[in-house]
């Protein structure tokens, strides 16, 4: 690791004048950054840890929506009754990140502002149709997430929460890569006042992505029985673990079991 | 490069040392510190050898800075006997031969004794799910489970 001075933000505005530094990062829980950092594919000047923003840590569930700060953890969401009543899926989607020790320290505004192409919450706020909130406004998920580790956000700006509309019915299904715990293909749908979506992690070389032919086909009739077959293998990832055809693939099985599952 | 001063609890007693910048927590145990419980396996978050508990909850030492664990409450292996008295995780894992070259063992047991604190009467599958993120390389998985079973059983007749 390269050498960097590291500062405990008391507030998002306090986190927000650190950031202006030349080179400054903010760090949640650090999961992907500290490997990073080791692996010194990163050299920031000065780390921002945003872990203990206690504006940041809240979960509300009111007026049809679940409100979640951007520093809480995956553990907290799993554990929360009221994500568990109001979208379980979420709830399930939460507590099979990783493992133990990632979700006691993982958080949604890190996995959210990170968009690994295989990580799960991305699935679950364009899945649900979520709202972004951060320091550079509320943006909807649609617009946030624009491809492979890639969002609408600049340096120095940072996820503050996400909220999640609650949905009709909802289920989050995942393929996991054993070793990982990330999805090798994961598929979010949910039927609500905004119609069906379908959001799907771990398959795209572009990142999170909605499958329309799937939400339209299911639109007219939600049974897994509508889904269409498998989408093309052009533009889906190729790695040691599955071909892009295998990928495609695991996509309609997926959502038909999450369909299945609703 | 500067130093800080990093004061947190240990096992239940008041530590403080110095930390380098950048430093994670498991070479500030290690080195820093002299508790050696916790194991440098992958340096990666991968294998869950460094696991320690931060105010009761299993977290990756080398995955955690050591000055984001000022002022919080740290468990490792080495606490977990009183004087001689073994844990009774400890004496299960003796009882079912769960440790053969020992070095993913305090990782483990950490985790263990996270999962029995939240959960006394855990079933065989959340014992799996609490312990997914340890690796074990020689003992075997099987073992293992077994022992955290005993030592939960033990508690519940307590």
């Amino acid at each position: 690791m390269y050498a960097f001075d590291y500062q405990k933000a008391g507030s998002v505005s306090d986190a927000l004048a650190a950031l202006k530094a030349e080179d400054a990062q903010p760090i949640s829980g650090g999961q992907t950054l500290i490997p990073t950092l080791k692996a010194r594919l990163a050299a920031p000047s000065a780390l921002i840890d945003l872990s203990g923003i206690a504006e940041m840590k809240g979960i509300e569930v009111a007026g049809g929506m679940v409100k979640i700060g951007g520093a809480v953890t995956h553990q907290s969401v799993a554990d929360h009754a009221g994500v568990k009543a109001a979208i379980p899926a979420l709830a399930q989607l939460a507590a099979h990140i990783g493992d133990p020790a990632v979700r006691h320290k993982g958080t949604i505004g890190g996995s959210v502002a990170n968009n690994d192409p295989s990580a799960c919450y991305p699935s679950a706020c364009l899945g649900l149709g979520a709202t972004i909130h951060s320091s550079a406004g509320d943006m909807a998920a649609d617009e946030f997430f624009q491809g492979m580790f890639a969002t609408a956000l600049d340096a120095g700006q940072i996820v503050t929460g996400v909220s999640f509309p609650i949905p009709e019915k909802a289920a989050y299904m995942k393929f996991v890569q054993p070793a990982s715990r990330f999805a090798l293909v994961g598929v979010f749908v949910s039927k609500g006042a905004g119609g069906v979506r379908v959001a799907v992690t771990g398959a795209s070389e572009s990142g999170v992505f909605r499958w329309t032919a799937a939400e339209d086909a299911l639109a007219g009739n939600f049974s897994p029985d509508s889904v269409p077959p498998a989408p093309a293998a052009d533009g889906m990832i190729g790695d040691i673990h599955g071909s892009p055809e295998y990928r495609a693939h695991l996509v309609a099985v997926m959502t038909k079991r999450a369909v299945k599952a609703c | 490069m500067a130093k800080k001063p990093v004061t947190f609890t240990l096992n239940g007693r008041e530590s403080a040392a110095f930390a380098e910048e950048g430093q994670n927590l498991l070479d500030f145990l290690r080195r820093s510190v002299g508790d050696l419980s916790p194991k440098y396996g992958c340096g990666q978050g991968g294998c869950g050898g460094c696991t320690v508990l931060i105010d009761g909850e299993p977290h990756l030492s080398c995955l955690t800075l050591a000055e984001a664990a000022a002022g919080r409450k740290v468990e490792t292996a080495s606490g977990l006997a009183t004087g001689p008295v073994l844990h009774r995780l400890q004496e299960a894992f003796m009882e079912r031969f769960a440790a053969q070259c020992g070095f993913c063992t305090p990782g483990m047991l950490v985790s263990a004794k996270a999962l029995l604190d939240r959960n006394p009467r855990p079933t065989r599958e959340e014992v799996i799910e609490a312990l997914s993120g340890n690796l074990c390389r020689c003992t075997g998985y099987e073992p293992i489970i077994e022992a955290v079973l005993d030592a939960a059983g033990e508690r519940a007749r307590a």
